[in-house]
């Protein structure tokens, strides 16, 4: 068995992060009878920030992660023009008989590659990002960190790549967590779609509301089963997630108060699901909740 | 014209609050725009009254003639999506995963695929409860394409600029470094990076600060939260001087933001004149560093 839960939210900077890592190793800590290796996978790529909670961990294994776009072959080249005309992205054009591709604006759909009547157009590899495999001081926790190169403009083939360095690193019984970009658009789908189960993250504010909403409806459109973590709990207005919740039949798993000194931790890149006071059995709780929402 | 594009990698550091209260104190002067389309949050600020509204098309889906194909397979075998699947007899598109790119049309013998443009959401002109011109959109719930629904932002905003004859824009970027954020930083006259003394916050920043560096956009920093973390804040403050960054101001971390925000009001409006004072300045920095 694999379970694949994915942390996600609408809104920026609600607790993605802090839950995923914190989830993680409380987890790792406490693994539920049937599993074996927790993995987190951070597919926030454009901002990957997992690591910098687990104390300067050690790198296994960094790779070069590449997708596939188009490159000229002037030689076989007859400039019948095929290839412009079928892009639907406007990544190929002619430039007097010179062909340009845009690797920025290519969908790596391979239209061109694949209607060219002269094989003028070969796929070859071209970076966009990197990943990296590394061993926190936990058993059983392996984190892998999926990071998009400054100026890539497109997040969707690189979370593709990590669902594939996902399916490799995965043992039996593994308990998966994926920490997903924010929004709720291609890059915040392309992690929902394949999980199993989704926690969305939001805040007692006007704008958690309307952004769980948003990311709530999305979710409801892929059917993935979905609950809802109220984190800064008691800073605005908590009524608004719990009238929302209970109108859209959502299970709260959990609460986690507003606090000075966790938002301090988190400055400092510390976990805090182990502190000895409410907080941690906040955390404690968040945990059992879950597996209790997942049957495991 | 002069465009200032308020961004900062990390998501929750105050982007939306830090650019409502520059708005409240400019009012007369600009043209407010949302660019994070995807999770639209100034208009529950702004409360804007919408005085035109748009209907955005963007991307292809395909769509497929039943009585024509013959579940032949060769569409499903050329996806490089997985987009295509037959269920229960009949060629089934799923439209999550159709990135639009025609491919399917080409190579079916019997053209039993066409390509549809696709709704993708909702652009408005209004004006704020401010008195100022702003431009926002909505994005449709699990539509494609929000780095172009960006762009008509952007070029809307500068349209509506030139009617109202208003010489700056101020746009509220979304997060990220990717696509939106870039659809939103290009044309920009100076970006504000907002952040937070987080070890996320700080390693965000310097990623914005290298896509920044790319587009050859000049940035100033405004630090959010700064009293949760001394010692960052000071690298923060640093990093700036090292980088040729300007430096605007620093805010306190204070339950005041999200009380604001829970009431809908902008931090001028709740009446904290040691913070408005200090919004006052970083707007006057923004303004000369544009000069």
């Amino acid at each position: 068995m694999r379970y694949k839960l994915a942390i996600a939210s609408g809104k920026g900077g609600t607790g993605k992060t802090s839950i995923s890592v914190n989830l993680a190793a409380l987890m790792a800590d406490n693994p539920p009878a049937n599993i074996n290796q927790v993995l987190l996978s951070d597919m926030d790529v454009e901002e990957p920030n997992a690591s910098l909670f687990f104390n300067d961990p050690n790198c296994m294994l960094r790779q070069d992660e590449h997708r596939l776009v188009p490159e000229w072959d002037q030689q076989r080249c007859t400039l019948c023009k095929r290839c412009s005309n079928v892009c639907e992205f406007n990544a190929i054009a002619f430039l007097g008989t010179r062909v340009l591709v845009f690797p920025d604006l290519c969908h790596s759909c391979h239209a061109c590659s694949t209607l060219c009547p002269d094989d003028a157009l070969p796929m070859k590899k071209h970076k966009m990002g990197e990943s990296a495999y590394f061993k926190p001081q936990f058993e059983n926790l392996t984190l892998i960190e999926n990071r998009l190169d400054i100026g890539q403009p497109s997040a969707v083939p690189l979370i593709s790549k990590a669902f594939e360095n996902l399916e490799n690193a995965a043992i039996d019984n593994s308990f998966i967590i994926m920490d997903a970009p924010p929004g709720t658009s291609c890059p915040m789908m392309e992690v929902t779609k394949n999980a199993d189960f989704v926690l969305m993250v939001t805040e007692p504010t006007p704008f958690g509301l309307h952004d769980l909403r948003i990311a709530v409806e999305t979710v409801k459109k892929i059917q993935r089963p979905m609950a809802v973590v109220l984190n800064k709990a008691g800073s605005g207005r908590d009524q608004l997630i719990e009238d929302y919740c209970k109108r859209e039949g959502l299970d709260i798993v959990g609460k986690i108060p507003e606090s000075q000194q966790v938002a301090e931790a988190y400055s400092r890149g510390e976990l805090v699901y182990k502190l000895n006071n409410e907080i941690g059995e906040v955390w404690q709780q968040l945990g059992n909740n879950l597996k209790k929402q997942m049957q495991l | 014209m002069k465009e200032i594009v308020v961004i900062s990698g990390k998501g929750g550091c105050g982007k939306t609050s830090v650019t409502a209260a520059l708005a409240q104190l400019a009012a007369k002067d600009i043209v407010l725009a949302d660019a994070d389309v995807d999770a639209a949050d100034m208009h529950l600020l702004m409360a804007p009254e919408n005085t035109k509204e748009e209907s955005f098309y963007s991307g292809k889906l395909a769509v497929v003639d039943q009585e024509i194909c013959t579940r032949c397979r060769i569409c499903i075998e050329h996806c490089h999506f997985d987009a295509i699947s037959i269920e229960e007899g009949d060629l089934k598109i799923n439209e999550i995963d159709c990135e639009g790119c025609g491919l399917c049309t080409h190579v079916c013998p019997l053209n039993a695929l066409h390509m549809e443009t696709q709704r993708a959401g909702l652009l408005f002109e209004a004006t704020s409860r401010l008195g100022t011109p702003m431009v926002h959109a909505r994005l449709d719930i699990a539509a494609d394409n929000s780095g172009k629904l960006v762009t008509e932002v952007k070029n809307r905003s500068r349209e509506v600029a030139d009617q109202f004859k208003k010489d700056i824009i101020l746009t509220d970027g979304p997060p990220g470094i990717g696509c939106p954020v870039i659809a939103s930083l290009t044309g920009a006259s100076l970006a504000v990076i907002v952040t937070e003394p987080t070890q996320s916050g700080w390693h965000d920043m310097k990623r914005m600060n290298d896509l920044l560096n790319k587009m050859q956009i000049p940035a100033v920093i405004l630090l959010n939260k700064a009293s949760l973390n001394a010692g960052l804040a000071a690298d923060i403050k640093k990093f700036a001087a090292d980088n040729h960054l300007g430096y605007t101001i620093e805010l306190p971390y204070d339950p005041v933001f999200s009380k604001a925000i829970s009431e809908g009001i902008t931090i001028p409006e709740y009446g904290r004149d040691d913070l408005t004072d200090l919004f006052r300045q970083a707007w006057k920095i923004i303004i000369e560093t544009l000069k």
